[in-house]
């Protein structure tokens, strides 16, 4: 050991285990999350994984933060590193002063270690074949003796791993004494043969609430199920495969008949994206509401059938969970790419609409709300989520439901309308705000019937390569699209203490890393005003903010700056005063990376800080 | 497109199907395509099939692709909805309306570049899942709307109209969707009115995906000598398995048996197929057999037409899926949203 002092630190540092993939470790280590939670201690743990099923390296990092920061953060003070093949990676990676913890079975040469950090080895291969003979349970429970070591070394209350172990094995009675007797093996173990506490510690607190702890993709299922979602097609696609998978299971508990069985849904594996959109548009044509899961590659295929959705005016629901592109790029990578792609899809003078969830709780609301807005626009609504909010765990709000709310199902004529002699053009603007009547097929014998088509027609539905009906169309299709800027939800502004010239915009899972961001800027003296852009098109609100900042940084996760590409075509404003803060390596953004990179700039502009300014 | 509106008035004292609609309540837009085309042909078979099963007119959604064929639903069924939708996209679209209401009849109308080129794939896939449809591909081995490049069915050796020789294999539809699973699969022609004609109705009534052939000879770009989809080289190589008529539960549409056996196969709907064999060893419920029949006569270069194969058991994707009887579009928040106490019992497994 070094002069490095070890870390010290109460309900704040990041623990990453680095495992192989297909081990078994995925259920210990989010045990390990949900563990600290039952102390009363916020965490955002995050997979970090392979595109692979079994052998490559994949890590868990779970970010302890009693202050409640669920970005991730960067940095990293104790490995419990399980994978050789990372080996030398993963100790490089440990802060300075912190902590490795490794399975010491055998003897590891001293150039493998650091003399700055801790390192402490526990013999986790020899105590898990001392004790079990079956070799798919020494890997299974190899993975729950480090969680016991580890409990004794941050000086975790074992009842409430036990507690834990409890609900997840209720009812099986023999896997339930098994697990709790290895938590013990290694809790006892390190008890006896090693220091603990180390200077990482977890101490109960109240900081977790009524908080729930969901991914975003089973919240965004959720909300399909709760918005009245009846057909769903979709191909499989990581990392969107999980919402489809999600949605049948809460159909399965939520969505049968108590008395015939009967399913009130329908899903279909399409045989590709083509065929999953193209049932969603059949089914919302015939006036069910259906959605497709998918990622960038997906909606690359689906763009014909999202610009039939646009110009026949057919609602359909997207639920994008986007990666890192272009092309394959990195499958199992977050990044907020899909901005251009989904804004202006299809070809043709197209727009669509975004809605940006922040958290699994919003994924949970955008989704539902998804279906209202498909409805009433007759278009598609993209929900944009990504790899970050969508695949893992996050702490968030309880999901809330008012049993008051109907569905507004939009203007649909019925036949009783049809009957009373209602005038019924399907591209009629009667209302002024560019969105027409529709009638569901099989709705009344002889009125109301039209023919959908993505070739270009008049008012009436009737074919018509005139160019003054085809352009009076699409000017109701640009007045309905303002019409969506005021029921899309709307940004939400948190402004600085102090009056200031700098603002920032940001959207997404952007959300928990600037926020912390913005105490670490305010630290360094730097105020800005915040704007959190919740869809697409902008609300008006999103101008004034640009007018009322002489700068202001664009803040997300993609190369080519794509919100503020979209901000500068949307709103005609100088791009100059727009200030370009992108992240585009995969990783979640962090605190850390949007502190330093707005800091730097504020700096370059010779903005004085405030505080060096007093004193 | 149409330019001209078809007139509505009509004769007193045309005829009236049970429900008291005339033939001119199924019939749609005064088409657009070329005069004598075979679609044309194909269209009136339809309104003849939807007159004499006296189905509602609006309750029939007519779904297409792109090309002349999926032009046609605007040229029948002027008080159904139709939807014209993306190039080889017609079976999904069609998948998805049927799941979201199941009580509609759906008819497909697809084109061979439609169904055998760019959206094959989709043909397969909505056959093999059962969809309760009736698809029909109007086959003329060749892209009209284009102007007359190949297609996919086009046989290898036939010659287009501007003597280039075809040099693929062709793809027989009727083949791939017996070996798909279709419960219900035949061709046709559309010069054979006779045949056609009790064939959409038997689709019509057939629970499953009923596949229907339809070789429709292209007027303007495949109907030369050295074209294999012509009039005259359909009925020279013409092999009709048997001729049919459709019992819908009241007096026969037609009586008038043909010598040669005859074979009642009753469908799940109640409606009755009277199969009128012409080749005697003919079994239209022996899959595996349809398939061996097929073969040998494609290798004589016999286009074998009636209908080929039918499963009057047949269920549909429906059933596959368990879905309720109602319609899921009829659904609202009351039976669809489980509710906040449910939420809360969510939420309270989620901490």
């Amino acid at each position: 050991m070094s002069d490095k002092k070890p870390i010290s630190s109460v309900n704040d540092f990041v623990v990453r285990f680095a495992n192989v993939n297909g081990s078994g470790s995925a259920s210990a280590n989010e045990m390990f999350a949900r563990a600290i939670l039952r102390h009363g201690v916020p965490v955002s743990p995050r997979n970090i994984f392979p595109s692979n099923i079994q052998g490559l390296p994949t890590w868990y990092e779970v970010r302890v933060t009693e202050d409640g920061h669920l970005g991730a953060r960067g940095g990293v003070d104790m490995m419990v590193a399980m994978n050789p093949q990372t080996w030398d990676k993963d100790v490089a990676g440990i802060e300075p002063g912190g902590y490795l913890f490794y399975d010491s079975t055998k003897p590891m040469p001293s150039t493998k270690f650091r003399d700055d950090i801790t390192v402490i080895g526990v013999p986790l291969t020899a105590i898990t074949n001392s004790t079990y003979t079956d070799p798919r349970q020494r890997q299974l429970f190899k993975n729950i003796i480090y969680l016991g070591a580890l409990s004794a070394l941050l000086e975790m209350d074992p009842k409430l791993i036990e507690q834990l172990i409890g609900e997840q094995y209720k009812g099986k009675e023999k896997l339930l004494s098994s697990n709790v007797h290895a938590l013990h093996l290694g809790r006892d173990w390190a008890l006896q043969n090693l220091k603990c506490p180390i200077g990482l510690r977890i101490r109960k607190s109240d900081k977790v609430g009524d908080r729930i702890f969901i991914e975003g993709n089973s919240a965004a299922a959720l909300g399909a199920v709760y918005g009245g979602a009846t057909v769903c097609a979709w191909y499989p696609i990581t990392p969107s495969s999980s919402v489809a998978e999600a949605f049948t299971a809460h159909c399965k508990k939520y969505r049968h008949d108590p008395e015939t069985g009967k399913a009130k849904y329908a899903i279909v594996q399409g045989e590709d994206e083509l065929a999953s959109i193209g049932i969603v548009i059949g089914a919302s044509w015939n006036g069910a509401r259906a959605f497709t899961a998918t990622s960038g590659p997906g909606i690359s295929l689906m763009t014909e059938f999202i610009g039939l959705s646009y110009f026949a005016e057919i609602p359909a629901v997207i639920m994008n969970i986007q990666r890192a592109g272009p092309s394959t790029g990195m499958p199992t990578r977050t990044q907020q790419c899909d901005i251009i792609a989904c804004a202006y899809a299809s070809h043709g003078d197209t727009k669509h609409v975004l809605l940006f969830p922040e958290d699994p709780a919003e994924a949970f609301e955008f989704a539902a709300a998804a279906f209202d807005l498909a409805e009433r626009l007759q278009t598609t609504i993209f929900l944009m989520l990504d790899l970050d909010i969508g695949m893992n765990h996050r702490l968030c709000r309880p999901l809330k439901w008012d049993d008051a709310r109907q569905y507004d199902r939009g203007k649909v004529m019925t036949a009783e309308m049809l009957e009373e002699g209602r005038d019924f053009g399907r591209y009629l603007d009667v209302d002024g705000d560019g969105i027409p009547y529709r009638t569901y097929p099989g709705t009344h014998p002889t009125k109301g019937s039209y023919f959908t088509r993505g070739t270009s027609r008049d008012r009436y539905a009737r074919y018509s390569e005139e160019g003054s009906v085809y352009a009076d169309n699409m000017q109701r299709l640009v007045r309905k699209f303002e019409t969506a800027q005021d029921l899309v939800p709307r940004p939400l502004q948190a402004n600085a203490e102090r009056p200031t010239k700098y603002g920032v915009i940001y959207f997404g899972s952007t959300s928990p890393a600037m926020d912390e961001a913005i105490g670490l800027l305010e630290e360094r003296g730097h105020q800005l005003d915040r704007l959190r852009i919740r869809a697409f098109p902008f609300h008006s609100s999103v101008a004034s903010f640009l007018a009322e900042h002489d700068f202001v940084y664009v803040v997300e996760q993609n190369r080519d700056s794509q919100l503020r590409q979209l901000i500068v075509n949307e709103n005609g404003i100088d791009p100059v005063r727009l200030v370009p803060i992108v992240h585009y390596d995969g990783t979640p953004i962090t605190a850390r990376f949007i502190a330093k990179a707005i800091g730097d700039h504020q700096d370059h502009l010779k903005v004085t800080p405030l505080r060096k300014a007093v004193s | 497109m149409t330019y001209i509106a078809k007139p509505k008035f009509h004769h007193p004292s045309l005829k009236k199907n049970e429900l008291g609609y005339t033939h001119r309540d199924y019939e749609g837009k005064i088409s657009t395509l070329c005069a004598g085309c075979g679609h044309d042909s194909i269209t009136a078979s339809i309104i003849e099939a939807c007159y004499e099963l006296s189905i509602e007119p609006h309750r029939v959604a007519k779904i297409s692709g792109i090309g002349c064929s999926s032009k046609t639903p605007d040229y029948f069924l002027g008080n159904s909805h139709g939807f014209n939708s993306v190039h080889g996209r017609m079976p999904s679209v069609l998948t998805g309306a049927n799941l979201a209401n199941r009580d509609l009849i759906y008819l497909g109308v697809s084109g061979d570049g439609d169904s055998a080129s760019i959206g094959f794939g989709q043909f397969a896939h909505s056959i093999r899942r059962g969809v309760n449809m009736t698809y029909i591909v109007e086959n003329n081995g060749v892209y009209g709307l284009t102007k007359g490049q190949f297609s996919a069915t086009a046989d290898r050796g036939s010659k287009s109209k501007k003597g280039v020789t075809n040099t693929d294999n062709a793809i027989d539809l009727v083949a791939i969707a017996l070996q798909l699973g279709a419960t219900f699969v035949a061709r046709s022609f559309s010069g054979d009115k006779s045949q056609l004609v009790p064939l959409i109705a038997a689709a019509i009534g057939h629970k499953g995906a009923s596949f229907i052939d339809v070789i429709s000879p292209c007027i303007a770009f495949n109907n030369h000598a050295g074209s294999t989809k012509s009039f005259d080289y359909v009925r020279e190589h013409n092999d009709a398995v048997n001729r049919l008529d459709v019992l819908v539960g009241r007096d026969p549409i037609a009586v008038d048996y043909a010598p040669g056996t005859v074979q009642v196969v009753e469908q799940h709907d109640g409606s009755k197929i009277a199969l009128r064999k012409i080749d005697a060893d003919y079994d239209p419920h022996d899959r595996l057999g349809a398939q061996t029949f097929l073969a040998k006569h494609a290798a004589k270069g016999q286009i074998v037409t009636g209908l080929l194969y039918v499963d009057p058991d047949a269920d549909d994707l429906h059933a596959h899926l368990n879905t309720v009887e109602t319609p899921l579009n009829t659904l609202g928040a009351d039976t669809l949203c489980p509710g906040s106490a449910v939420l809360d019992k969510i939420n309270a497994s989620l901490r």
